[in-house]
């Protein structure tokens, strides 16, 4: 795992909250408690009713995709020199029950069986020790 | 009412290249460019009292100091990416209407090609990257790292709920490849593209190919806005700010939680723009429209009220966007085919239009002509032009 060169969220503030709980495995979101609105990315108020009272929320991980890119070409070194087998990859934007969308990649699913509102379902990549990414894959249920 | 207030009195540009590269610093380069637009203006230096500079390209009290400008009164920056320069020259117009100066230079260039591409975005300083943090810790650790990927997006889903086609997007590419032809400053001016070969252009962030995204360019362009008054003065041709507004998306700072996924600044922007010049899209005679890939002209023709939301795609067939077509744009061949001027380009060109200095690509006649700009995760940007 210490060979892992790509790009790391900056562990600190909301940011860390939110990849810990990604590290046990549960994805969660931001819910106000003031007008109960879900909020993705993680802000330190609520842009619909600007109260700073919120919670963490478990998410049901349940979600459709949204819309994607398939990167043929990586632009970006840590993903073009590290490993010439990373692409195609296909970033996904994944639009969450709880009303969020989230920007993340499919696992055991090629950038070709994606479909537009086809049901995904997060799972947790590991990729350091201290941090665990969220992914997702075709729903099983 | 910023109608009528101002006027563009002066362009410049350095010329645009690819290898070996400009040879020059990006300061040199933009202090070129702004001493051409002098001359253009018939001013010296030390008549620009206000300076508005690109945004990580240099600053306005240092080409204030290099061209002599003592009377620096009025120094910003606006933070919009590619569409910093048209909100500029509405800030521009707003300081000279307001007395905060008497003339303002815009300039902007880079080494586009020969210095840092845009492909190797900035990897280790979140604050420089559009989005910030939020870029940083969420888009890139997932493998979205810059633009054509961030925009190929909004691209397929737009391509989904509208059915947007490749086809489509290789019409911009096209006309825009059409247009350099008749530009002999243009990089691509005697390399044609079919349609043909832009379908077996190979994929680089699909649904965008390599023939979807603009050139990587070293250049620099420039411009000079000024009161109506003074600029009756001047010996050129004024060129009138009828309207102009710029606009962020919401929110501007994260593209993928929009409720509106096809916002744009210039949903907010356009509108604004057109009440104020007092005229509508079917009165414009071109457009000059933020080419950074295809897809996003198609976007901003629907966003800026030239067709409704979902008909970009058709506006832009058949040659609809070319010259003799319904509406003409990008007529220099734009950051698609003549070069990244980083948008100042697209004011130049408006500016030659205008005044009737575009040579073999001239639209006979042209009276009105709009210029957007687009930048980070879809700012956006509009002036509507006169002479
Ligand atoms: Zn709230």
């Amino acid at each position: 795992m210490s060979e892992y060169n790509k790009p790391l969220p900056g562990m600190d503030g909301l940011t860390k909250e939110f990849y810990d709980f990604c590290k046990d495995e549960a994805l969660h979101f931001q819910k106000c408690t003031a007008c109960g609105s879900f909020r993705h990315v993680p802000r330190e108020m609520c842009a619909q009713c600007n109260s700073f009272e919120w919670e963490w929320m478990k998410s049901s991980g349940r979600g459709t995709i949204y819309s994607w890119v398939v990167i043929n070409r990586a632009l970006h070194p840590a993903f073009y020199d590290s490993n010439p087998q990373a692409v195609p990859m296909a970033p996904v934007v994944v639009e969450m029950e709880e009303g969020v969308r989230l920007l993340s990649n499919m696992v055991g699913c090629t950038p070709d069986e994606l479909k537009m509102d086809m049901p995904v379902e997060v799972v947790y990549e590991a990729v350091t020790d201290e941090i665990t990414l969220p992914r997702f894959r075709c729903s099983q249920a | 009412m910023l109608k009528d207030k101002a006027c563009i009195v002066g362009i410049g540009e350095t010329g645009y290249c690819r290898k070996p590269g400009s040879g020059m610093s990006e300061e040199v380069l933009q202090l070129k460019a702004s001493v051409a637009a002098l001359a253009d203006a018939g001013l010296k230096g030390k008549d620009i009292d206000g300076v508005l500079a690109f945004p990580n390209l240099g600053k306005s009290e240092t080409f204030a100091a290099s061209l002599g400008s003592e009377n620096l009164r009025f120094a910003a920056t606006i933070h919009m990416g590619g569409a910093s320069p048209v909100a500029s020259l509405r800030m521009a117009a707003m300081a000279v209407d307001s007395g905060a100066a008497n003339y303002v230079l815009i300039p902007g260039g880079w080494n586009g090609f020969s210095g840092v591409r845009v492909r190797q975005t900035v990897t280790t300083d979140k604050n420089s990257i559009p989005g910030g943090a939020i870029a940083w810790d969420y888009y890139m650790p997932q493998g979205l790292t810059v633009p054509p990927q961030w925009y190929a997006l909004m691209c397929r889903r737009h391509m989904h709920e509208y059915g947007t086609t490749h086809e489509q997007m290789g019409a911009v590419a096209v006309a825009m490849r059409k247009h350099a032809q008749l530009n002999p400053g243009a990089l691509m001016c005697g390399k044609p593209l079919t349609i043909e070969q832009y379908m077996a252009s190979p994929m680089l962030a699909d649904p965008y190919r390599v023939n979807d995204c603009c050139l990587e360019t070293d250049g620099a362009a420039a411009f000079i806005v000024t009161t109506v008054e003074r600029a009756q003065d001047l010996g050129k041709t004024p060129i009138y700010i009828m309207g102009a507004a710029s606009g962020q998306p919401y929110p501007a700072d994260e593209f993928t939680t929009r409720k509106d996924f096809h916002q744009t600044g210039l949903t907010i922007a356009a509108p604004e723009a057109f009440r104020m010049a007092g005229v509508t899209a079917r009165d414009i005679d071109f457009a000059q429209i933020y080419d950074c890939f295809t897809f996003e002209v198609i976007q901003q023709l629907e966003e800026a009220g030239f067709c409704k939301r979902g008909e970009g795609g058709s506006f832009v067939e058949n040659g609809g966007i070319e010259l003799g077509g319904h509406l003409p744009v990008n007529t220099s061949g734009g950051l698609l085919s003549e070069a990244h001027s980083l948008g100042l380009g697209h004011i130049v060109e408006a500016v030659k239009q205008l005044r009737g200095d575009a040579g073999e690509r001239q639209i006979a006649d042209a009276q009105l002509g709009v210029v957007t700009g687009w930048g980070d995760f879809g700012d956006g940007s509009i002036a509507i032009l006169r002479k």
